[in-house]
């Protein structure tokens, strides 16, 4: 079982608690009159599916009934932080990215 | 005052009120008396809940709440503010839901004070009939909220006077501790029967007292 974060709750639960809501901060085209079908198309159906770090909408759904997003690993299922939506993730794929390679500089560094 | 339309769900005439347990047939031994019973289930049936929306943040509104039902409104998850001498609680529910639950007949009375004290943008929704709090006691009360729910029980996490609303025997239910040994469980009507023989049944073990 997971022990996911709710930051309305400000808690820990259990993630019997949640339900997953799919793929976060999908941006609705501003001006739809004047989006191409293939656009239309992509934000209506198209989700991404990556190996790793993930951004997701979770729905605390027996708890405050509140929506919140989710930055997972979906290898190692490892959540990252969770954050309130309208807020921007501070775990993203450049920095942990800039994190593991500063790691193996400093590795080098200490040989 | 809004212009809303508000109406009293208590019957003037002589109607049978029944709770949601009215028609619960209990199957297991329940002992005869409170004495040595390790779980003692009381249900307090047709109590006044309502459930309030609004703005935490509007001083304005947090001010209304407070004057009309005399206690403090809480702004964060747990704290379960109450009046037990008139009865009154107000439960955290989410950042903009509160839960309000008075005794018997005065839910109508209860939005009144709060459609005249509040403004603007907000909602009161009488949910009268469809909950019902159970009163869970006894030595073994723990024991059983244990068995039935994820949640971690221990005093560090869960003191005297929080609430929470969390999954309870694959239903959901709001839980309160009001003491060492004492829990307040309020139920959807439509899982009332369900719950209510889960914890019979995970009771029956400790020997449990039905109050009537």
């Amino acid at each position: 079982m997971l022990h996911i974060y709710c930051p309305h709750c400000d808690e820990y639960r259990e993630e019997e608690e949640f339900r997953p809501k799919g793929e976060a901060h999908i941006a609705r085209p501003a001006d739809p009159e004047n989006t191409s079908d293939e656009d239309w198309g992509n934000y209506l159906f198209f989700r991404k599916n990556p190996r790793g770090l993930h951004h997701e909408q979770w729905f605390h759904s027996a708890g405050c009934r509140k929506f919140f997003n989710v930055t997972r690993d979906t290898v190692s299922y490892e959540i990252l932080e969770t954050y309130k939506p309208g807020q921007q993730p501070t775990v993203t794929a450049e920095s942990r990215q800039a994190q593991a390679s500063a790691q193996a500089s400093n590795q080098g560094a200490a040989k | 005052m809004s212009e809303i339309a508000t109406f009293n769900a208590h019957p003037t005439v002589a109607v049978r009120a029944e709770s949601p347990l009215a028609f619960s047939r209990v199957t297991v031994a329940t002992l005869a008396s409170a004495q040595g019973a390790g779980v003692c289930i009381r249900e307090r049936a047709l109590l006044g809940h309502l459930i309030l929306r609004g703005k935490a943040d509007d001083a304005g509104f947090r001010a209304g709440v407070e004057s009309a039902l005399g206690v403090s409104l809480p702004l964060k998850m747990g704290p379960v503010s109450r009046d037990d001498g008139r009865g009154v609680s107000v439960q955290w529910m989410s950042p903009d839901e509160w839960l309000i639950v008075v005794p018997a007949g005065e839910d109508l009375a209860t939005e009144q004070r709060l459609r005249a004290a509040l403004s603007g943008h907000y909602a009161v929704m009488q949910v009268s009939g469809a909950q019902t709090l159970l009163e869970l006691s006894g030595p073994n009360a723990l024991e059983v909220l244990k068995k039935s729910a994820g949640y971690d029980f221990h005093p560090r996490n869960f003191p005297v006077g929080k609430g929470i609303s969390t999954t309870l025997a694959k239903s959901t239910a709001v839980i309160r501790r009001t003491g060492d040994t004492q829990w307040e469980l309020i139920i959807r009507r439509s899982f009332a029967d369900y719950l209510f023989r889960w914890l019979l049944d995970a009771s029956e073990e400790y020997g449990v007292f039905v109050a009537r």
